[in-house]
């Protein structure tokens, strides 16, 4: 069950997972992207910890909006639409349901529309994807949250920048797909599927 | 990295501040965004507002080309990261007087993405918006295992033509039938000689050797199709007519405009040798150009190169909307 609490916590979890990670992820940007996805990323969660602050005992859906709108005006590039969109999907439904599958299966639906990317195209999506699924059957682990990520280093990208660099692109890992990575283990850590 | 900034993080800001305080006389910011609108409001008056925006670092492009005539305001977001789509609701609102608002986006992934959201918002307030998706880089040949064909140099020629067909009163339905007939008709490819360093990167892009080049390159330094020693300004003009022929298929008897357009590291020297030379490999395939400029109209912060955008002008209008007269920092 995601809860308020359980948002808030994470949030401030995957904050500190960013900072910390800031650089690494945009040195994973550097061959294949443009070498920020580090700085963008931080830039969001610095807006999400901010807009936390300000609100009051918050329920899921005011939470769970305020991070997607934090998300979407502060991050730009893909990754703010992307992570904004599965956001705003989760808080959408939020009412309907609390169960980490199901919500995040809306939410990966939206970033599938909003990018147009499906699973094997080197994205975020090659990590939300096996996340759902895990959730379906009770698996969710950190080992396969990382192993998912992993295995973006594989894969010939397909969608956005790194797309350019074609078979150029195998060797290394996805940045969206680390910083997805991040997320779901500070999920995990926060209490999620529990 | 030896860069005149104060800081990397607030390069983008600064920035705006330098350029709206310069240029009072055209510009000014909207207010909490990092958004430039026409300071010559008027001018909007009864007229379809034309936007647009993308990652900074390519300037003048986008807030030089904002004044009556051209774009009514241009949204700037961090250097080579699109705009949030906030930014550019805020930017759709200030220039909507009634007609609605056309959207000139370069095609990359976020643009499209943030472009598109905000569309959504406007929407929402019920003001009709369109847009068109310029992706005029001939350079990307495998556009289906990819986001396509980038949007580059191209999009400056692109938002004279709307900016002036805008000024002249035409719809916004007129506007975007002008801009999907136009599209086709434009092409651009690249040569760098070295990478753009983004400032809160601190380091280029990618590594040329001192005696390469690449062909193709993007305008955030995504990768081209050939990497080979440097050639002389004439062969280069070869190469590049070369390409743009097989693409837009080069005929006499059209008339053309053409942009030589630098990357943002070379200097108006050697873009005028290149054009002598650009122009003498045109000659041989007896094409004398109908409209030409040359200087940075779309830089790659301080990539050296240059790029080279053939436009085939089709409908008779194209010339007189590329001659329209604007009030704009940077055309």
């Amino acid at each position: 069950m995601i809860t308020a609490e359980i948002v808030d916590k994470w949030m401030k979890l995957f904050y500190s997972k960013i900072s910390e990670q800031k650089a690494y992820l945009s040195e994973l940007d550097t061959p294949i992207g443009d070498g920020d996805h580090g700085n963008n990323m931080m830039r969001g969660m610095q807006g999400v910890e901010d807009s936390l602050d300000k609100l009051s005992d918050p329920d899921l859906k005011t939470i769970l909006k305020t991070v997607a709108m934090a998300l979407i005006s502060k991050v730009g590039g893909a990754a703010g639409p992307l992570y904004g969109t599965a956001f705003l999907e989760m808080a959408k439904n939020c009412e309907k349901t609390q169960a980490p599958a199901e919500l995040f299966k809306l939410a990966l639906e939206g970033i599938k529309k909003r990018g147009g990317a499906t699973t094997g195209d080197k994205t975020m999506v090659d990590v939300w994807a096996p996340v759902v699924t895990s959730l379906e059957t009770d698996s969710l682990s950190v080992e396969k949250i990382k192993e998912a990520a992993d295995g973006t280093k594989d894969l010939v990208a397909k969608k956005g920048r790194a797309s350019y660099l074609g078979e150029r692109s195998v060797g290394h890992l996805d940045p969206g797909a680390v910083s997805s990575q991040y997320l779901f283990e500070c999920f995990i850590e926060a209490g999620g599927i529990r | 990295m030896k860069k005149i900034i104060n800081s990397p993080g607030d390069v983008v800001p600064e920035m705006i501040d330098g350029l709206v305080r310069a240029y009072p006389q055209y510009v000014e910011r909207i207010p909490e965004t990092e958004a430039v609108v026409r300071s010559n409001k008027s001018s909007m008056d009864g007229k379809v507002g034309i936007v647009s925006g993308g990652g900074s670092g390519h300037e003048p492009a986008h807030p030089g080309f904002v004044g009556k005539g051209m774009l009514s305001a241009a949204v700037a977001g961090q250097v080579f990261t699109s705009p949030t789509p906030d930014q550019i609701y805020e930017a759709i609102k200030a220039v909507n007087t009634g007609k609605g608002v056309f959207l000139v986006i370069k095609n990359y992934s976020g643009d499209v993405m943030n472009f598109d959201m905000a569309s959504d918002m406007a929407e929402l307030d019920d003001i009709p918006v369109k847009s068109i998706i310029v992706d005029d880089d001939i350079a990307v040949e495998n556009s289906l295992y990819t986001q396509g064909r980038r949007g580059v140099a191209g999009t400056v020629l692109m938002h004279k033509l709307v900016g002036a067909a805008a000024d002249q009163g035409a719809s916004l339905e007129e506007i975007e039938k002008l801009a999907n007939k136009a599209l086709p008709h434009i092409g651009t490819i690249a040569v760098a000689l070295s990478a753009a360093t983004v400032p809160e990167v601190g380091k280029p892009g990618f590594e040329l050797a001192d005696d390469e080049i690449e062909y193709g390159v993007g305008i955030h330094s995504e990768p081209g199709y050939r990497r080979e020693k440097i050639k002389t300004s004439h062969e280069l003009a070869g190469e590049l007519v070369s390409k743009i022929d097989s693409e837009l298929k080069l005929d006499a008897t059209h008339r053309y405009a053409i942009l030589v357009n630098g990357m943002g590291a070379t200097p108006l020297m050697e873009q005028y040798v290149f054009s002598h030379d650009l122009l003498d490999e045109l000659a041989t395939r007896k094409i004398k150009p109908a409209f030409m400029k040359v200087g940075n109209y779309m830089t790659s912060i301080d990539m050296a190169g240059i790029s080279l955008t053939i436009f085939d002008l089709i409908d008779e209008k194209w010339l007189d909307y590329l001659n329209y007269p604007v009030e704009t920092i940077a055309w």
